[in-house]
């Protein structure tokens, strides 16, 4: 496993003047399972906007380092899997298709074989996210629990040391979230998981939760 | 600009300005030191660039200090910075009006016609446009860090494409301003001034003058539009 | 410098893949040309115009034109939710420099088709310096796709994008639209191509000025 320090300094956001949260700071290492909850509104989706990268934070610092040399801001989204609502795939594609885009965007195909080696990768989680049957049909026929998986599948594609989610069995049916459960503890054997949710299934495996609504964080007592 | 004695010099210093640019006679010899030289063709309508062309400063700086702002504004998200950045768009937009208004009005006098697509014309013009597309950018966008991040950014590509006009417009139009294509005195950004000495002391007081009284304004409008703020926004 | 053209490469040919399957842009572009030179054909009838009218009919199909699809790019990313998705695979410069170039191209080719329907329908267009009409469309081309995709960028983030994409545009956009008239009215006066080495340079400048500060300040408007 390799040494992950993620830590999060006394983050601080405002919309109009008006302050969602404030001083949000904590530190995961490898292996941790961070959970955000708190009521519709209270900031959760804001948070861990800021947390990957989307968003700029008012005041406060978001510092990832992975094998003792601190990532680079610029480049984080390298490290980062990210699965959200509002994180779309592009309709007018295959599944296949949005997968390999994404590999070819992010350099993933390795000199000197100059092909697309992230392809087989690819095929491999349509198959786990049992959507590989339908990898050639366009995304805009999927329903919303396949999008969902094709999310999952292009959030693991690059092997990435951070998986976030925000609603992560949203639209699952049993077996879909049968399959993120086996992600999280996969995810927490090499890395560092967090989850913004308000399933209390999903925040029983977190070390760690963060209650927006009380505004601290407590170390959960299992 | 926050005391009182400033304030007040300011006041006089403008009455005085006013005072000399309008009332001092126009003589075909001066001889006395308030006396103008008469500039034939131009007469008793040669009082315009004492106001005029002070405008026009002020509208640049106004607009250079609304562009420094954003650039503040982006390398701190301080969003006093924007507030600041706005206030001189305003008083850039309000002064862009005014010089246009007075240059036209004179233009009708002396040119026959209220406008001519002449150089300078067409440049403030595009002031003015490019200060209602700020103005409507900021309508547009409801996040208010997000318009003040946006309106930055424009106002900044703004900023480096209008100096283009320099070497753009000689090369399309003739002008009728002094400093133009087609002017005896040579073509060119600066005018070259060939005033009467007591004409050029009473056109730079009122051009220091009249940036004075922007700052004095903008300083007023930062000042009560923070306490618009404070008072939509009672702190808990 | 690889680092971001090989992004932008890919998501220049993601744009241009899924602009052939969706004609989103291409459609409307094409109609709107259509449309703006029937209605010049129409007005200037069997009138006698100056080829510095013509000139200048020309660039004004061209700005209307490009205003009614060039915001695409961006704004088709924001509707459909895309660009969060887009912002966490690739750097920002590589997104920005991936859709100037399909703006580019897109442009350019309208640009081409304009220009060779124009000089076919109306009559009294003559060009009689090619070498500098087809120099002006090129470098007026590259002006124009650098301007305009920024301020896509810029408009894709406000609410209502239509009506201000040609207000944004037009005072940025005025100094290189009367600079590519002028060339133009010098193609059709059979001036040197020497004559108008000083126009090229502005548009070159221009675009140049524009690449660079749209690169800086990116970053501010793409990310939320």
């Amino acid at each position: 496993m390799k040494p992950i320090i993620f830590s999060a300094e006394s983050l601080k956001k405002e919309f109009n003047r008006r302050v969602i949260f404030d001083s949000v700071s904590f530190t995961l290492h490898e292996g941790g399972v961070f959970a955000v909850t708190g009521r519709n509104g209270s900031g959760k989706s804001t948070l861990v906007k800021i947390l990957c990268g989307l968003l700029s934070p008012t005041k406060g610092a978001i510092r990832v380092t992975i094998e003792g040399k601190e990532v680079n801001m610029d480049v984080l989204f390298r490290r980062i899997g990210f699965i959200a609502p509002y994180l779309n795939m592009y309709e007018e594609f295959s599944g296949i298709e949005n997968l390999t885009l994404f590999g070819k965007i992010r350099g993933l195909s390795k000199p000197p074989l100059e092909q697309n080696n992230f392809v087989g990768d690819a095929e491999e989680l349509l198959r786990r996210f049992n959507i590989f049957d339908r990898r050639h049909d366009e995304v805009r026929t999927y329903s919303s629990g396949m999008k969902q998986r094709l999310k999952f599948a292009a959030a693991l594609l690059h092997r990435p040391e951070i998986l976030m989610m925000d609603e992560p069995t949203s639209n699952l049916d049993e077996e879909g979230i049968a399959t993120v459960r086996s992600v999280i503890a996969e995810q927490r054997k090499h890395g560092i998981l967090i989850i913004a949710t308000n399933e209390k299934d999903d925040v029983k495996y977190a070390d760690t939760v963060l209650n927006l609504d009380e505004r601290k964080t407590r170390k959960s007592s299992s | 600009m926050k005391s009182t004695t400033a304030k007040i010099g300011l006041v006089i210093w403008l009455t005085l300005v006013i005072f000399a640019a309008i009332l001092f006679p126009m003589v075909p010899a001066p001889e006395k030191w308030y006396e103008f030289p008469i500039i034939p063709g131009l007469e008793e309508k040669a009082r315009i660039i004492f106001f005029h062309v002070p405008m026009a400063w002020t509208t640049v700086v106004a607009f250079i200090a609304s562009t420094i702002y954003g650039i503040r504004f982006l390398m701190t998200k301080n969003l006093d910075y924007d507030l600041r950045s706005v206030s001189a768009a305003g008083l850039g937009t309000m002064f862009c009006i005014l010089a246009t208004i007075t240059g036209s009005l004179w233009a009708k006098f002396n040119w026959g016609s209220f406008w001519n697509w002449d150089p300078r014309e067409t440049s403030i013009f595009v002031l003015l446009l490019i200060y209602g597309a700020y103005f409507a950018l900021r309508s547009a966008v409801d996040v208010e860090e997000k318009r003040a991040t946006l309106s930055a950014v424009y106002s900044i590509i703004a900023g480096v494409t209008v100096p283009f006009f320099i070497f753009v417009m000689p090369r399309i139009m003739t002008g009728l301003h002094p400093g133009s294509k087609g002017d005896p005195q040579g073509a060119g950004p600066v005018v070259q001034f060939k005033m009467a000495p007591n004409m050029l002391l009473v056109f730079f007081a009122s051009l220091i003058g009249f940036t004075l009284l922007y700052f004095w304004m903008f300083d007023i409008k930062v000042r009560s539009s923070r306490l618009e703020l404070h008072s939509q926004q009672p702190q808990e | 410098m690889k680092i971001f053209t090989a992004p932008a490469i890919y998501i220049f040919l993601k744009d241009s893949h899924s602009e052939i399957r969706t004609r989103y842009a291409l459609n409307a572009l094409l109609m709107f040309v259509v449309t703006a030179l029937a209605l010049v054909l129409f007005s200037v009838g069997n009138e006698v115009v100056g080829t510095d009218v013509l000139s200048g009919i020309l660039w004004v199909i061209i700005f209307f034109s490009g205003m009614s699809g060039l915001s695409r790019t961006f704004v088709s990313e924001e509707e459909r939710g895309t660009s969060a998705t887009l912002q966490l695979i690739s750097r920002p410069t590589s997104v920005l420099l991936g859709k100037l170039f399909f703006n580019f191209v897109l442009i350019f080719s309208l640009n081409m088709l304009i220009a060779v329907l124009y000089q076919l329908l109306v009559n009294r267009f003559v060009v009689l310096t090619p070498s500098i009409f087809w120099m002006t469309i090129f470098l007026g081309s590259c002006a124009l796709a650098s301007s305009s995709t920024i301020i896509a960028a810029i408009i894709a983030k406000a609410n209502t994008r239509g009506t201000l994409y040609p207000v944004l545009s037009f005072p940025i956009m005025l100094p290189l639209l009367l600079t590519v008239m002028n060339a133009t009215r010098l193609s059709t006066e059979g001036a040197a191509f020497a004559e108008a080495l000083g126009e090229f340079q502005i548009l070159i400048s221009y675009t140049v000025v524009v690449v660079t500060i749209s690169i800086l300040l990116f970053s501010f408007v793409w990310k939320d």
